[in-house]
């Protein structure tokens, strides 16, 4: 058989279009025509969102969201190409990697809307007068928020690409660059993908936090939704908060349908595992572009490009690690490379030490830490609440099969909704009862996270073997012994996953959650949170840069020495199967 | 396939050392002083113990590891990374996922820059060749073991290589559709249809050397070395029933069960002696079986032991590994290829479980010396505690870390059975407490 006999068939029946071709179609237009529309906006210059301020007319929703969702794309782009570059170094080279791992975990920990403060400065000074700058800001602000746990998956696949993969690329020749993309960046899929999802669900709380923002004076409030809820605030207009919560809804649906899911079934295939096992995850949105003939050659051309790409012969500079045989590496390379990071270290340290000691004295600090603390105090008491509430619930759903069915879906759906936007609803209730903020505004620190918890639940106890809960109920295990030798263990790691995912987004939220607003009331709580975001309001950079650094600090410390322990526990002693 | 001359050799090894370094500083020897020559027109095997160096010397030869020291040459050339004109069988077969069996047939052409549409042509040759027809579009995940190593042959076969390295080909599948690989693949090379000029295959199935290869390398272990070399010169196809063939096989075992003049009181594939010595974990539970089989009849305390692999349905390597382990603690010999029960071993099948527990606690203090340090060092603390990284510590300055991971492991599980002392896995802690 040759190349012609196999193809021919095919395509001259391929190019005949179905039905599907034109829903399809539609569709692929419309996206194209969208994104040309709200593309051509960003470049006018930046007086033009004072000429035309955001409405409260709900007609200009539909156009709000689009812009919306148009940072999320872009910053999604961004990701992922740093992803690719920032991980592959890290993985490939190990002098890189000693330096990038560690700055990676550190970025992780930093509050999103702390970098805010500096990069809106900077974008606006880089695009002076263009909306496109305060765009760049924003999608920057989501870019921090999605980027770090990407790149992490993605090099620990890396990392850990199966050794006999490894040795057929190379005894098959596969040169560096087509290994990167034959055997690397496929086995990276499904963990960046997954990644990628939880990077986006994040990602719609910080687009809404970032697009109405004050830095000192300067004021930007970029059309979209996270605007439209900020005027809907200063004009106490609770009708237009509910109607910018509905379009949010939409538009995560429409996100979650026409894009993720599609993605999330389509890699399936690149899922390492030698046996088909259970239920491949399903997209309506892939099927129907897997049933439209001519729609799918015109996917050819990238198939093809993609081969292309993976086949151009690029002559990577080779990082072998530990090349065999050769030695240990260069001794003397290394000290070099040690004493410059060294250098660059102290010299930033020393920087950092002489701006803020110019304004700043130890009480600044002392009083810092103890803001800090208070936040700390809330981020436990909030998750140890949520985890009483979710996990008895996420335990009773999870083990009956079919309901967990429909409620996982939900509870990951709440996880994605930017929970600001609901804010404004319990200020009124605070308001209105006049209750203690420093209490009643500390719940909205949980409000978006606590959903991880419960479809972290749901998972683990969906996925608890069957044959151990009949050996409970065949043993008479009942009541609170049932819960603490049976279920419990069988949750843990799952819980845990939830749990660090929740207390790493409480952290962020607090600088929203710290201060809120109706109107011309101000409600602010005590806490880490309301101080970084005074600052920001006030421009003052040395106390924003101070309490970002505790923050810093102290979610680091709080990783370190409570949920790697237990995440490390949960792995070796209890993970199932 | 046959016309080079018997003269040329495809590959040259001069006294080829391989050493991986240990956690302490030291070397640990892998292979020492192999030499090895490799003509066209041969199915060569190399057989040995897993561990013994053979996967590494194959490795050397795939361009995949460097050797320590010594001369490696592919067709007359050293070997720096991966030679032209070597394809690779793996165990695990190896294959990509993501790549349908046509693409994963392909990939090693679009490395050499060939152009679509004979890589095409090619690649559905080989494919038809090793019987994969109306597979092209599968991927992986949805064949059996038995095609995915078929896939693994095209991938390999595509390229023409001149020579097939195959490690353990065989051995991740069930023994039937092994059979059936097998006899296809040597019916292939009887009738000349494989685009290849010789073959290399590592295995520890005697057997399986016995059928296929021309001539087959006996690998020692502790350091790897061609301890004998065998020409097998049965005409294909070969009979497992056949009287030479199982006269063959027998000898081999012997000569693999044969011990060495002892210098030292170390078992032959124990390797280290003291609180050096490396132990491979086998469970207690194997080894009372083992013990009670060999006392009952037929084998009424001897045992040949290809029958017994057979009747057990084990691999040689793993019946190799089991003897050894009773003959460390003097329960048998290994001999000849026989395996036999010592007086204590005839004692043991006939105890009751308590008593079987004293005299295994008995022959542990005495014949493994790191059983009888660390029972001293429980008994002598006043807190009869000691951390397992006191011991780990000194394992390390003998063995590599997965050695000493596997000996700790060992070590912990036969020091329960016997009760001589008690293990917190969570605070890694000896303690001479048992939960009462």
């Amino acid at each position: 058989m040759t190349l012609q006999e196999i193809l021919t068939p095919r395509l001259g029946q391929a190019l005949r279009p179905n039905i599907w071709d034109a829903v399809a179609l539609i569709l692929v237009i419309g996206a194209m025509v969208l994104i040309v529309y709200g593309g051509e906006e960003t470049t006018l210059p930046l007086s033009t969102l004072d000429v035309t301020p955001v409405s409260l007319d709900p007609t200009n929703l539909p156009h709000y969201a689009l812009r919306t969702t148009m940072r999320m794309l872009l910053a999604i782009v961004c990701s992922i190409i740093f992803t690719f570059v920032y991980a592959a170094l890290a993985a490939k080279s190990r002098r890189a990697e000693m330096v990038l791992i560690p700055l990676l975990d550190i970025l992780q920990s930093v509050p999103i809307l702390g970098f805010l403060t500096f990069t809106v400065v900077f974008f606006l000074n880089l695009f002076p007068g263009r909306v496109f700058g305060a765009e760049l800001a924003c999608v920057f602000a989501i870019f921090t928020s999605q980027a770090w746990n990407m790149t992490f998956s993605m090099y620990q696949s890396i990392r850990n690409v199966p050794k006999d993969l490894e040795e057929a690329s190379q005894s098959f020749h596969l040169s560096g660059w087509q290994r990167f993309w034959r055997l690397d960046v496929p086995f990276a899929m499904p963990g960046l993908i997954w990644n990628t999802m939880m990077s986006m669900s994040g990602g719609w709380f910080f687009v809404v936090a970032s697009e109405a923002i004050t830095v000192g004076s300067t004021t930007v409030t970029l059309p979209g939704i996270g605007s439209y809820v900020a005027l809907a605030i200063e004009k106490q207009n609770l009708r237009a908060i509910g109607y910018a919560v509905l379009t949010m809804l939409l538009v995560i649906i429409a996100y979650d349908q026409l894009l993720f899911r599609p993605l999330v079934a389509w890699a399936d295939k690149f899922r390492f595992e030698q046996t088909a096992s259970g239920d491949a995850p399903e997209s309506w949105m892939l099927d129907l572009f897997r049933r439209t003939r001519a729609l799918r050659t015109l996917t050819y051309p990238f198939a093809a490009l993609n081969k292309a790409v993976s086949n151009l012969q690029v002559a990577l500079p080779a990082f072998p690690r530990v090349p065999a045989g050769k030695g240990p590496p260069s001794r003397i390379a290394d000290a070099l490379w040690l004493a410059l990071i060294a250098v660059s270290t102290g010299y930033a340290g020393w920087k950092a030490y002489s701006y803020l000691s110019a304004t700043l004295g130890p009480a600044d600090v002392f009083s810092t830490l103890g803001y800090g603390f208070v936040t700390l105090m809330r981020v436990i008491v909030l998750i140890a609440l949520a985890t009483l509430i979710w996990v008895p619930v996420g335990v009773w759903i999870g083990l009956r099969p079919r309901l967990a069915e429909r409620i996982q879906p939900l509870a990951q759906f709440l996880a994605a909704f930017p929970a600001n936007l609901a804010f404004p609803v319990f200020v009124v209730i605070i308001v209105r009862y006049g209750l203690n903020p420093n209490i009643w505004l500390s719940p909205l620190m949980i409000l978006g996270t606590q959903w991880y918890i419960l479809f972290n639940v749901i998972a683990g106890a969906s996925a608890f073997p069957s044959d151990l809960r009949e050996a409970a109920g065949s043993f008479h295990l009942k009541g609170w012994r049932w819960w603490i030798k049976v279920i419990l263990p069988g949750i843990f790691p799952y819980y845990i996953t939830g749990a660090i995912t929740a207390s790493g987004g409480s952290w962020n939220a607090s600088i929203v959650a710290e201060v809120a607003s109706w109107g011309d009331i101000h409600l602010t709580a005590t806490g880490l949170g309301a101080y970084i975001a005074r600052a920001t309001e006030a421009g003052d950079f040395p106390r924003v840069v101070l309490g970002i650094a505790v923050m810093c600090m102290l979610v680091t410390l709080f990783n370190r020495l409570l949920w790697r322990p237990l995440y490390a526990f949960g792995e070796r002693r209890l993970r199932l199967g | 396939m046959l016309d080079q001359p018997e003269g040329s050799s495809l590959v040259d090894m001069r006294s080829v050392c391989r050493s991986f370094s240990k956690g302490s500083g030291e070397d640990l020897l892998v292979l020492e002083k192999v030499d090895l020559t490799i003509h066209s027109g041969k199915i060569v095997g190399l057989l040995g113990r897993s561990g013994s160096g053979k996967s590494t010397l194959l490795r050397i030869i795939a361009g995949l590891i460097a050797p320590s020291s010594g001369d490696a040459r592919c067709r007359g050339e050293t070997i720096k990374g991966p030679p032209n004109g070597v394809a690779m069988v793996f165990q695990s077969f190896a294959l990509f996922p993501w790549l349908t069996v046509l693409q994963n047939v392909e990939l090693g052409l679009e490395a050499l820059g060939i152009d679509a549409t004979e890589r095409r042509t090619r690649a559905l040759a080989a494919i038809d060749l090793i019987g994969l027809d109306g597979f092209e579009s599968a991927y992986p995940k949805e064949l059996s073991g038995g095609m995915r190593q078929r896939v693994g042959f095209a991938r390999a076969l595509v390229v023409h290589p001149d020579l097939l390295l195959m490690d353990e080909p065989f051995s991740a599948l069930d023994v039937l559709t092994a059979e059936t690989l097998r006899t296809d693949l040597v019916d292939l090379w009887i009738e000349g249809r494989l685009p290849i000029k010789s073959v290399l295959m590592v295995t520890h199935n005697i057997e399986e050397a016995v059928l296929m290869c021309d001539r087959i390398l006996v690998f020692s272990s502790n350091p790897g070395r061609v301890a004998a070399e065998i020409k097998v010169d049965l005409p294909h196809p070969r009979h497992r029933l056949d009287p030479a063939f199982r006269q063959l096989v027998d000898s081999i075992y012997a000569r693999m069960t044969q011990r060495p003049e002892l210098k030292t009181p170390a078992v032959e594939g124990i390797h280290g002696t003291g609180v050096g010595m490396i132990l491979q974990h086998v469970s207690s539970n194997v080894l009372s079986g083992l013990i009670e089989t060999l006392a009952a009849p037929p084998y009424d305390g001897r045992a040949d032991l290809p029958v017994l692999a057979g009747h057990l349905q084990l691999e040689a390597d793993e019946i190799f590994h089991f003897g050894e382990s009773l003959q460390l603690l003097r329960f048998a010999q290994l001999s000849e290829g026989d395996l036999v029960l010592t007086e204590a071993g005839q004692r043991f099948a006939h105890l009751e479980t308590d008593d079987r527990k004293k005299l295994f606690a008995e022959h542990l203090i005495n014949h493994v010396p790191v059983m009888g340090l660390i029972r001293r060092v429980l008994d002598e603390r006043p807190s009869h505690t000691a951390p397992a990284a006191r011991f780990r510590n000194e394992l390390e300055d003998y063995m590599a870390e997965d050695q000493a991971d596997e000996t700790l492991k060992t070590i912990v599980s036969w020091g329960r059975y016997a009760e001589l002392f008690a293990y917190d896995e969570q605070s890694e802690l000896f303690s001479l407490e048992n939960p009462h």
